[in-house]
Formats: structure tokens, C-alpha cells, sequence
């Protein structure tokens, strides 16, 4: 067995591990994996080539700037800020629980593209968590930061873990071709179903969190 | 019937439009960036796929040579208080528009039924784009520069998730997967059912933070592990396996700077001082819920 094209995870970790520029160490691994597998550094840059072209779909998104943008001229983030001060109830943690519901109910619906962070975490979640949580302390930049992070890491994990329950979704149709390859058949809802009890966990286990963080705000 | 090379077009334009500010602002590097990432939109298919690669080279060093400027800083034209909870209606359109899509146009005969979702979120912005001129009179320019604005503050993390794909399809073509699963396949202790559950959930984690992707390490891990020693030799239900082996994937998913749309991008478009920040914010739900799915395939998948 030829084991040098593993070259390249070894340059993705210790690329990562020294904070080297993504782009640049993601390009290095991809050059060398295909010379170690044995093909021509023209050849290899080829391969590249392609694969950039055919995943071009993956950078469509950013056409929806110009529309948040707008929004943010005419002041959309203070708008959410303000909308959020109102409720005083509405602490960091229960705002960001109740998006964490919304993201994972709607998720299981089949509706991922409805949210994100291009489209509601830029704009309306991670303001509105700044603001419910500057309305009882002053926030600090490490404190700020963590706000923030804990918002997007808050929409990452409604996606993934409610996505899944939909019958519909990339990752089901992926293990039921798999299956089907080897030999077994399963239908899509059977195994949609045994997502629902690591939906639950998760609503659970960062739930928690998000109440935690609303704790150590307090202080 | 509008397909993809329609969207690839209507997304050019936006990115031509985006090196042209910049260019009006005098941001060269990023202007170049931003214009050769247009031209790879608009006519990438008869560059060839040497051309191809060569204009991903030409990227990558501009952005790792630091030619891309830091975010400037736009103008603020109101404070939300004129237009009330009102402004919350158009960011509505794009998802509504993307939902409705999906929903009411597969057969219509005017879309590509298997591009659907992306074109509806192209048509989306050009609603909303509509609608927001219609309503709040911007300067005619207004929303290519906010949009610039907010791309060069996202700056070269824009292009990782392509790039990250385009990675995944070289490993592919080299083998790196077989490779991977047939390492996992031997270091396994045979005959503790509990041991393999482990090695199969922490492996497909693991790969998953490699590949930054659970559907790459999907079919390696199951392939090595989850059929041969799960399925096969301790009897285990296969659907539940898989299930909740690709949930076990997703909690890596969560702990890697290599599934950078959801852990750079958000950190960039966030404008956090820590790139790796938001991938620290997961781990403390990333761990637990990876025991969580140890235990649950362990107890499920087994009656």
C-alpha cells in the first residue's frame, strides 16, 4: 500500500495547528496529495481545476449580500436591538433557546435554507443577544465575543441536529444509497426516526449551556 | 428553462460588480480577488481545467500574500427608528421566496426541478432587491457597495468552503478515504461490541474533523467499521448504525476549522477577533452529545 497521499491531512492539521492562511494550506495538501498519489503536478493542477469549477454552486450564497447590506444601511441591527430591550424577559440564554427551536423544528421540516447566518444570524440573532445581554451589564470585548460565537454556534446546532428528522435531506438519501450498495434496504422515514432521540439530546445538552451563559452574564 | 449557468451569470455580475467599487475605491488586491473569482463565474467552463486551476492559484495568492484589505466601514443612512419592526418584512422575502419556490415550481417547466432551492434563492434577492428600491429610494449603487462592505469583511473565508470541496475531490481521486478506513478497519480490538461502537462513532468524528465534511466520512467509517463489525458480525440494526453513526459525524462537523461555511464564515461575518472562536463555542455540545450518540447506538442498535 502507497500510504503518502495521506500527506495531505498532515498538512491540513499542522497548516490549522500553526494558523497558517486556510487557503493557502488547503491548496498545499491538494497539490501534494495528488503528486504523492502518483500524478504529474500539471495533471494535479487540473484536477483542481475542475473540482473548483464544478463546486462553484457552493459559492452562490454570497449573492444574498447586497440585500443584508441594504437592510443594515437603513438599520436593521438596531432595529432587532431595540425590538429585544422591550422584552425583559428575554434574556440571552431563552432568546437564543427559543432560536435553537425554531431552527431545529423547522430543520426537521425540511426548511434549512430559511435561516442561517448570512441571513438571520448577522443580522437579527447575534444583535438581538448582544443587546438582551448589555441590558443588564456592561459587556466587556471577551464577554461580546463569546455572545456572538454562542449565537452562530447556537444556529450550527438547531441545523445539524433537526435537519436530519426530514426524510428529504442529503445525509438520509446518502446512507440509503449507501445501503442499498451493500445490499440493504431501508426507507428513508426509518431511518429519519432515530435521529429524533440525539435531536432531543442536543436540545438538552445545549440548552443547558445557553441557560449557564445567562448565569455567569449575571455576574 | 433557467438552470444553474443562468444563476452562474446572475452571480458574476454581482462579484464584477464588487470588483469594480473596489476598484473605484482604490483596493486593488481585493478588486483582483473579487474579479477573478467573477470571471471564474462567468466563463469558467471554457477556461479548460488546467485554466481553471491556474485562477485558483492566482486566488490563493492573493489572499495568502495579504492583498486584501481590511473592511472599511459604510455609511449608516438611518437608525432602524423611521421604518420600525417594517424593516424585518424584506429580509423575509429571500427565505420566503426560496420556501415558496421549492414548493410551487418543480414542475412548473420554467426551472431546472434539480436546481430548484439555489434558484429560488437568486430570484429571492432580486425580489427583495425590488422591493427594498421600490420602498426606501436608496442611491442607485447603494446595494453593490453595501454588499462590497460586507464581502471584504468576510475577505478570503468566503472562498474556503469551495475550496474545502474541491480538496475533498482530490482526496477522492488520490484514494485517501480507502486509505483512511483501511488503517481504522485494522486498529480495531475484535470481539468487544462496546469497543467497536466506540471506534466506529469516534472514527467517524475524527474523519469528519479531517474531511470537514460527516458525508465524506460517511461511507469510509461505515464501510471499515460500522458494516463489517456492527452490522454484520454483532447483528446490529443498520438503519439506527448509520442513523445515529452520521449524527456521531456531525458532532465533529462541529469541532473543525475545516467545515469552514459554518465555523469561519459565521467567525468573519461576525467580525470576531478569534477565527476559531465559534468552533470553540461548540465543543462543550459537541463532547457530551458524542457520548450521548455512543450510548444511544449502543443500547438502540442492539436488542
Amino acid at each position: 500500500m502507497n500510504y503518502l497521499p495521506l500527506i495531505g491531512i498532515a498538512i491540513v492539521v499542522v497548516g490549522f495547528l500553526f494558523r497558517l492562511n486556510p487557503l493557502a494550506v488547503v491548496t498545499a495538501a491538494a497539490l501534494a496529495t495528488g503528486l504523492a498519489a502518483g500524478k504529474g503536478l500539471a495533471e494535479v493542477i487540473a484536477i483542481l481545476g475542475k473540482a473548483f469549477n464544478d463546486s462553484r454552486y457552493v459559492s452562490i450564497v454570497w449573492i444574498a449580500l447586497p440585500v443584508i447590506g441594504l437592510l443594515e444601511r437603513y438599520g436593521l441591527q438596531q432595529q432587532a436591538r431595540r425590538v429585544i430591550t422591550r422584552f425583559r424577559r428575554a434574556t440571552t440564554g431563552r432568546l437564543l433557546l427559543g432560536y435553537m427551536l425554531f431552527r431545529q423544528l423547522s430543520a426537521a421540516l425540511g426548511l434549512t435554507s430559511i435561516a442561517g447566518h448570512p441571513q438571520t444570524v448577522r443580522p437579527l440573532v447575534a444583535p438581538m443577544a448582544e443587546a438582551a445581554a448589555e441590558r443588564d451589564t456592561e459587556l466587556d470585548e471577551v464577554t461580546r465575543e463569546r455572545v456572538k460565537a454562542m449565537s452562530a454556534a447556537t444556529d450550527n446546532i438547531g441545523l445539524f441536529f433537526g435537519e436530519d428528522i426530514f426524510i428529504a435531506i442529503g445525509s438520509i438519501l446518502l446512507i440509503v444509497g449507501f445501503l442499498d450498495q451493500n445490499g440493504i434496504h431501508v426507507a428513508p422515514l426509518h431511518l429519519s426516526v432515530w435521529a429524533i432521540p440525539t435531536a432531543i439530546c442536543a436540545f438538552l445538552i445545549h440548552g443547558a449551556r445557553l441557560l449557564w451563559l445567562d448565569r455567569t452574564l449575571k455576574k | 428553462m433557467i438552470g444553474l449557468p443562468a444563476l452562474y451569470t446572475f452571480t458574476g455580475l454581482i462579484f464584477v460588480a464588487y470588483a469594480a467599487l473596489s476598484v473605484a475605491r482604490k483596493r486593488f488586491g481585493n478588486a483582483a480577488f473579487w474579479g477573478l473569482l467573477a470571471a471564474s463565474f462567468l466563463a469558467g467552463d471554457r477556461f479548460g481545467n488546467f485554466g481553471n486551476g491556474l485562477l485558483v492559484l492566482a486566488l490563493v495568492a492573493l489572499a495568502g500574500t495579504g492583498a486584501l484589505r481590511k473592511p472599511d466601514v459604510g455609511d449608516q443612512a438611518e437608525d432602524g427608528s423611521r421604518r420600525g419592526n417594517a424593516l424585518f418584512l424584506p429580509a423575509l422575502i429571500i427565505p420566503v421566496t426560496a420556501l415558496a419556490g421549492t414548493f410551487l415550481l418543480p414542475n412548473s417547466g420554467l426551472i431546472d426541478p434539480k436546481q430548484i432551492t439555489l434558484i429560488s434563492l437568486g430570484l429571492g434577492v432580486i425580489l427583495a432587491l425590488i422591493a427594498l428600491y421600490a420602498w426606501l429610494r436608496p442611491p442607485a449603487l447603494a446595494a453593490l457597495e453595501e454588499g462590497r462592505r460586507l464581502i471584504d469583511a468576510v475577505g478570503w473565508a468566503a472562498l474556503l468552503p469551495q475550496m474545502l470541496a474541491s480538496l475533498g475531490a482530490v482526496f477522492a481521486v488520490a484514494g485517501v478515504g480507502d486509505l483512511v478506513g483501511g488503517i481504522a478497519g485494522q486498529v480495531i480490538p475484535h470481539g468487544s461490541l462496546f469497543a467497536a461502537v466506540l471506534a466506529y462513532a469516534i472514527g467517524m468524528a475524527l474523519f469528519t474533523m479531517i474531511m470537514g465534511n460527516a458525508f465524506a466520512a460517511f461511507p469510509v467509517m461505515t464501510a471499515a467499521i460500522g458494516l463489517p463489525l456492527l452490522v454484520h458480525g454483532f447483528g446490529g440494526n443498520p438503519a439506527i448504525v448509520c442513523a445515529i453513526g452520521m449524527l456521531a459525524g456531525f458532532c465533529g462537523t462541529l469541532m473543525t476549522p475545516m467545515a469552514a461555511n459554518f465555523n469561519i464564515v459565521p467567525a468573519a461575518l461576525l467580525e470576531l477577533k478569534d477565527r476559531n472562536a465559534v468552533v470553540k463555542a461548540q465543543v462543550g455540545t459537541a463532547l457530551p452529545l458524542l457520548a450521548c450518540n455512543i450510548i444511544l447506538i449502543y443500547w438502540l442498535a442492539f436488542p
